[in-house]
């Protein structure tokens, strides 16, 4: 019995793990092979019914699929970097001030900081669009840019929030012991030490606005975002390019998580050999 | 505003804190301090957390401001000035050392804001990384260094500055017992090295009276006693300190008079003479104070010298811990009193139920005020 239950959490465990991350996989592979797919015609985009037919098209012409298929995506990396931009600056300033400062009305704040990431999009969607013909202002890029903000705040204040609680407090009072002013305090203790959660929230504000569509699809007025194109061309049937532009956007995450474990585990290796 | 040094201030870099209050709501953290902390001593504020120690270092740093007094270092009132503007640094009983700066980069902080030259900083650093005895380490993390090696950075990165006060808050509270005797002993020879004032916080009394010139023993936001650690362990001034520092058996008696220079006692129906310089009173109720090492056992009565003080007694309780015996003595009137005898190898261990004499010499004793409420220290567990 001994050795059984020895070989299932030896390779059982092992098993149903693998059988977990190949489900996960499944589908970025799938987008992965379709990006070198010369689809039969445009109907069959998704069926390899007839094998594979390899081809780097879809990737060296990439644009080529449709004349909105660039257009869009431009749009939706400057949504992305704008809104990231701002919901970043904002949302630390506000998880500095939660976290640092006791003022009237920060219990309220910190409540009401949650209910963009409690309500569901379609209703925040549907009555920011309300909110926007009623108060008269045209629907477009810039009101994208608004939507997009608003929800990306919310995980900003979270992140960086957790990083600053976690933070000892002595630190800044032994910087300002030993000659910082607040601003040289802020600068080169508090800032590089909250910065690993500035740059997660950051990159989790820019994936959260490149992927939205729902709040997007209320607010855009004639705008085409990478994500309301691809369901717009899915009535038609998805240009192969498509997968090759998701593919492209999986890789370089991919990379990006890469480099940092590949950081921490050095970090983490530096510090076991002292 | 400005105060006027007080005449005791003999030296132009003496700290001075004058009727310092501190309150956090309705509670009196700190109340109504005054001390004297002269130049280039060794100065430790002593007592149980909670008692205010930690309060008034931080007012000295900047980190806290005063509710009233002042603070003046070296005639210059600073009770107002930012921390980074004062010429005082701290060692964090945390440490507080910058996770993401290396060794080097910690210990120049100071230096770094104060745009002090690289060159001049890098040699600083070096020269300072060799007297706390980390030379080598300067391209290492905190997280990469031991507990004893983060406190002696955390010492380094004040000393670098060369303030003209180093504030201790328990720097060496979570350090092993091997270790914290090995720092204390560090601590005070680079104290008589740099010839730069420590005020140094701590509950460990031992610590205190080793390291410090001067103790301050605090309780409840004020000073109890303020002397040189032998004069607060021999003569303490209150039954607080009596008991802080050290045990004391404190007997509940009543001065009945004087005789010429010694002061009448009675306590439990026994007469005791005092001299008056070891007396903090001269009438009313008061604690007659003998510490455990000044108590004598003798088996024999016959051999008690004549000059001391003896009452009668039954060891209870005998505890051999090497260097010396503790035992406890129950005296006629029912009150335990502890006894320390050294293991000099003249007579072996006595076994409880024995009937013995105790006996001191009147001079060793103390008669201390004793007010209704009895001032019993909180321990706290180290």
């Amino acid at each position: 019995m001994r050795r059984v239950g020895r070989f299932l959490a030896r390779y059982w465990v092992m098993a149903v793990g693998l059988a977990v991350l190949a489900y996960m996989a499944a589908p970025v592979v799938v987008v992965l092979l379709l990006s070198f797919n010369q689809p039969a015609n445009r109907s069959t985009t998704f069926l390899l019914d007839d094998g594979i037919h390899w081809t780097l098209n879809n990737w060296t012409d990439i644009c080529g699929g449709s004349e909105t298929i660039c257009p869009a995506l431009s749009t939706s990396i400057q949504v992305g970097l704008i809104s990231t931009l701002i919901a970043t600056v904002l949302g630390t300033l506000i998880a500095f001030a939660l976290v640092r400062h006791r003022f009237f009305g920060r219990g309220a704040s910190n409540v009401l900081i949650f209910l963009p990431m409690a309500t569901p999009e379609i209703v925040m969607g549907s009555s920011l669009l309300a909110l926007f013909v009623s108060a008269g202002v045209p629907t477009g890029f810039g009101t994208i840019v608004i939507a997009h903000v608003m929800f990306c705040i919310s995980f900003v204040v979270v992140t960086v929030k957790a990083r600053l609680a976690g933070m000892d407090p002595r630190l800044q009072e032994a910087a300002m012991d030993l000659y910082a002013t607040p601003f040289a305090t802020f600068r080169q203790v508090t800032l590089p030490l909250v910065m690993p959660g500035i740059v997660a929230a950051a990159l989790l504000s820019f994936s959260l606005s490149f992927d939205d569509y729902i709040i997007t699809t209320f607010n855009s007025g004639n705008v085409v975002t990478f994500p309301l194109f691809v369901w717009g061309a899915n009535q038609r049937g998805i240009p192969p390019q498509v997968n090759a532009i998701a593919s492209a956007m999986f890789l370089i995450a991919f990379v990006f998580v890469a480099i940092g474990q590949i950081r921490n585990a050095r970090r983490a290796r530096r510090a076991a050999t002292s | 505003m400005t105060v006027p040094t007080q005449p005791t201030g003999g030296h132009a870099g003496d700290l001075e804190l004058s009727a310092v209050t501190k309150r956090f709501g309705a509670f009196t953290a700190v109340d109504q301090l005054s001390l004297t902390v002269p130049e280039g001593s060794f100065f430790a504020l002593l007592g149980a957390s909670g008692c205010g120690k930690t309060t008034t270092l931080r007012m000295v740093a900047g980190l806290e401001e005063p509710t009233a007094g002042t603070v003046v270092l070296g005639g210059r009132d600073i009770t107002r000035v930012r921390p980074y503007a004062r010429p005082v640094n701290t060692v964090f009983q945390s440490y507080a050392l910058f996770p993401h700066m290396t060794i080097a980069e910690n210990v120049g902080f100071g230096l770094k804001q104060k745009r002090v030259g690289r060159k001049e900083i890098a040699d600083r650093v070096r020269e300072m990384l060799a007297l706390v005895e980390l030379t080598g380490f300067d391209h290492r993390r905190p997280a990469q260094l031991s507990g004893g090696q983060q406190q002696r950075v955390a010492l380094a990165r004040a000393l670098i500055n060369r303030p003209q006060v180093l504030l201790l808050d328990e720097p060496l509270g979570a350090l092993d017992l091997k270790l914290r005797r090995q720092m204390q002993i560090e601590l005070k020879r680079i104290q008589t090295e740099v010839g730069i004032t420590f005020v140094h916080v701590t509950h460990d009394q031992e610590e205190a009276m080793t390291m410090a010139d001067t103790v301050a023993v605090m309780n409840a936001g004020r000073i109890e006693q303020l002397g040189a650690p032998t004069e607060i362990y021999e003569f303490p001034t209150t039954a607080f300190v009596a008991n802080f520092l050290g045990q004391s058996n404190l007997l509940t008696a009543s001065v009945t008079g004087a005789n010429g220079g010694d002061v009448l006692v009675e306590a439990y129906g026994k007469r005791f003479a005092v001299p008056a310089g070891r007396c903090r009173v001269s009438d009313g109720s008061a604690y007659l104070g003998v510490r455990p090492e000044k108590l004598h056992v003798a088996v024999d009565s016959a051999t008690v010298p004549g000059s001391h003080i003896h009452v009668p007694g039954e060891i209870t309780d005998s505890s051999y811990v090497g260097v010396s015996t503790q035992y406890l003595v129950r005296a006629p009137w029912g009150e335990e009193l502890s006894v320390f005898a050294p293991n000099s190898g003249t007579e072996g261990p006595l076994q409880p139920g024995a009937h013995v004499s105790l006996h001191w010499h009147p001079s060793h004793s103390f008669l201390l005020a004793r007010d209704n409420e009895v001032a019993e220290p909180v321990l706290e567990a180290a």
